[in-house]
C-alpha cells in the first residue's frame, strides 16, 4: 500500500529531515519526494510505501500529525487511492 | 508520480472548501423479523440490526483514516417499520421505536431511519398505528428518524394520508417544544420516495433491497462554489462545466468509499447519492454557489433558473464518477443547514413560495423550513399537498419537512445546533386551505402516469 505525505506550512530549516526520520522510525520507505511552493506556503509532497509500517497506519498518521503540530506544519497522510481516484478517469 | 497540483487541489477541497462524506448508511432488511408479538419483534430487530451493524462505525473511521476524507455521519435504515411490524398497534410501534433508538446507541450510529409508512394508495391498520404514534415515538427517542410516502407519480396523492401528517407533525413539534419543535425535523413527508436514500430523515430501506447493502451520501457545496469562484466572468455554459467537473471529483470519492466500506463490511454496495449536501459552516453552502454565478441574494429573481443549471451539472458530472447511482442525487436547499439560505431567509430575499419554485427543478423539497408555531395543520397539510403535487406530475421526488415551531412565530429564531443548523421563523399564507383538506380521498394519478 502506498500513502502519499504533504507537508504545508512556512518554510523552515530541517522539514524533511524530520518527516524523513519519522517514515524510517516506522519503517515506511520513501519512494518520491518532491517540493514546491504555493500561494507563499511551503508544500512538500511524497509518496511512501506503507505496507511494512512497524506500527498501525491509523497510529503512523497519529504520529505524523503530532510531528505537524510540533513544528507549526499541516501533515496529511492520505491512501494514494484518493488522489488516483479524484483526477484519474 | 502523481501529480503535485492534483494532491494539493485535493487537499485544499477538503481543508479549505468542506468537502466530505456526508454518511455512510447500512441498509438492514428486518422483512425476516416480522412477530405478532411486539416483545418478540423488537428483541429480533434489535439483534438484527446490532450484528450486522456492529462494525460499521468501526470501518468508518478506518476509512476515515486512511483516505484522509472526513466522514460526517455513519448511519442505518431499516425496512419500513408499518412493514415490517404489519401485525402490530401502537404501543408495540412505541417499543420498536425505542427498540431501534436503543440499537443506534449500541451501534454508535448517528441516526436510523425507517420508522416509516408507504401509504401513497391506501393504508393499512398497522400503517395507521404507526403514522397515529410518530409524535410520541419521535419525542421518547434520539437518533430515530421518520417518514411516509404519502404519493406517487403512479399512485397518485393519497390525502387522507396528507390531511393527517399536518396534525402529525405539529403534535411532534408541541411534544418537542421544549428542544425548539426538534422533532418535527425528523419526519419527512414524501412524494416519490427513493428506496436507497441514504440522507436523513427519509432514509429506509425499501423492500425491493436485498438483506444489507451499503450506500454513501457525498457533500461538496463549498467545493463546487470555490471553483466557480475561480471563474469570474465566465459564460453559463462554462460554468455548467465547471460544476460538472467538479461534481466528478466529489463523487469519485463517494465511490471509492463506499466501494471500500462495501468490501470491509462484506455488505454488497447499494449506491452513491449525488447530492451535494450543505451544512451550515461557512461557505459550504448552495446558496452561495447561486450566488457565485451571479445572483446578489439567493431568493431573487434568476434562483430557480440557476438552480436548474446546478442541478443537471451535478447529475451530469457525477453520473460517470459511480458504477451506481441513485438515492436523491441533486442539490438540496434545507434552509436551516445551509449557511447562504440562513442568511437570504433572514433578510426577507427568500421566500417560501420561492423556495416551491425552487423545488421544481432540484432535490428535495421544502426542507428544514421553520415556521410559525400557530400555524393550523390543515395549512400544514395544503404545503404539503402543493409540494408532493409538484412531485408527481414531474416523476420525481419531493418532501416536505417544516418546523412549526411550538411557541415562534415571525422574526423569532430557532436553533438545533450541529449540521441541524438554525432558522428564522419563515412568514406564510394564512388563507384556509382547510374545506380542500378536509374534502379527503385521493387525487388521482396524472396521466403522465400511463406509459405502458
Amino acid at each position: 500500500m502506498k500513502s502519499v505525505i504533504t507537508v504545508t506550512g512556512k518554510d523552515n530549516v530541517g522539514i524533511i529531515a524530520k518527516v524523513s526520520a519519522c517514515c524510517a522510525k516506522y519503517g515506511a520507505n520513501i519512494l518520491d519526494i518532491s517540493q514546491t511552493v504555493l500561494q507563499d506556503y511551503f508544500a512538500m509532497i511524497m509518496l511512501v510505501d506503507v505496507s511494512k509500517l512497524s506500527i498501525g497506519f491509523s497510529a503512523f498518521v497519529d504520529e505524523l500529525d503530532a510531528l505537524g503540530a510540533e513544528n507549526n506544519l499541516k501533515i496529511h497522510t492520505m491512501h494514494e487511492d484518493i488522489f488516483n481516484s479524484m483526477h484519474k478517469i | 508520480m502523481l501529480n503535485t497540483q492534483d494532491i494539493l487541489e485535493t487537499i485544499e477541497m477538503i481543508e479549505t472548501d468542506h468537502l466530505d462524506i456526508r454518511t455512510i448508511t447500512m441498509g438492514i432488511s428486518l422483512l425476516d423479523c416480522s412477530s405478532s408479538d411486539g416483545n418478540v419483534f423488537c428483541k429480533k430487530i434489535y439483534d438484527k440490526i446490532t450484528k450486522k451493524a456492529e462494525n460499521l462505525v468501526k470501518v468508518g473511521e478506518e476509512i476515515e483514516k486512511q483516505y484522509g476524507i472526513p466522514i460526517i455521519n455513519k448511519r442505518i435504515a431499516v425496512t419500513p417499520i408499518s412493514i415490517a411490524g404489519g401485525s402490530l398497534k401502537y404501543d408495540d410501534f412505541i417499543k420498536a421505536a425505542k427498540t431501534l433508538d436503543k440499537a443506534a446507541e449500541a451501534t454508535g450510529v448517528n441516526f436510523i431511519g425507517g420508522y416509516s409508512a408507504l401509504v401513497q394508495k391506501g393504508s393499512t391498520p398497522a400503517e395507521d398505528s404507526l403514522i397515529d404514534s410518530i409524535p410520541e415515538a419521535i419525542a421518547s427517542t434520539k437518533a430515530v428518524c421518520s417518514s411516509v410516502n404519502v404519493a406517487t407519480t403512479k399512485a397518485g396523492i393519497n390525502m387522507d394520508a396528507v390531511a393527517k401528517m399536518g396534525h402529525v407533525i405539529k403534535k411532534t413539534a408541541y411534544l418537542t417544544r421544549e428542544q425548539d419543535s426538534f422533532g418535527a425535523a425528523k419526519i419527512v413527508v414524501f412524494a416519490n420516495a427513493p428506496d436507497d436514500n441514504p440522507f436523513m430523515a427519509g432514509a429506509f430501506h425499501g423492500v425491493g433491497e436485498g438483506d444489507t447493502v451499503i450506500n454513501v451520501g457525498v457533500s461538496g457545496p463549498g467545493v463546487v462554489r470555490s471553483a466557480l469562484a475561480k471563474a469570474k466572468g465566465a459564460n453559463l455554459a462554462e460554468v455548467a462545466e465547471i460544476i460538472k467537473r467538479t461534481a466528478f471529483k466529489i463523487t469519485r470519492v463517494g465511490q471509492l468509499v463506499a466501494r471500500e466500506a462495501s468490501q470491509r463490511l462484506n455488505v454488497p454496495f447499494g449506491i452513491v447519492d449525488l447530492s451535494l449536501a450543505p451544512t451550515p459552516a461557512i461557505g459550504d453552502s448552495v446558496a452561495r454557489i447561486l450566488e457565485e454565478m451571479g445572483l446578489e441574494c439567493c431568493g431573487a429573481y434568476g434562483t430557480t433558473a440557476a438552480l436548474a443549471l446546478l442541478n443537471d451539472a451535478v447529475k451530469k458530472g457525477g453520473v460517470m464518477a459511480s458504477s451506481q447511482v441513485g438515492g436523491l442525487s441533486g442539490a438540496f436547499i434545507p434552509v436551516s443547514e445551509d449557511e447562504g439560505m440562513i442568511h437570504a431567509a433572514d433578510c426577507g430575499c427568500l421566500t417560501l413560495e420561492k423556495l416551491e419554485a425552487m423545488t421544481a427543478v432540484c432535490s428535495v423539497g421544502l426542507d428544514m423550513i421553520a415556521i410559525p408555531g400557530d400555524t393550523d395543520a390543515d395549512i400544514i397539510s395544503a404545503m404539503i399537498a402543493d409540494e408532493i403535487s409538484i412531485g408527481v406530475v414531474n416523476f420525481k421526488t419531493t418532501a416536505v419537512r417544516v418546523i412549526p415551531a411550538y411557541g415562534k412565530t415571525v422574526g423569532d429564531k430557532i436553533s438545533f445546533g450541529g449540521l441541524w443548523g438554525e432558522a428564522p421563523i419563515m412568514k406564510i399564507n394564512t388563507a384556509s386551505p382547510s374545506v380542500f383538506i378536509k374534502r379527503g380521498g385521493r387525487i388521482p394519478a396524472p396521466i403522465q402516469s400511463l406509459k405502458n
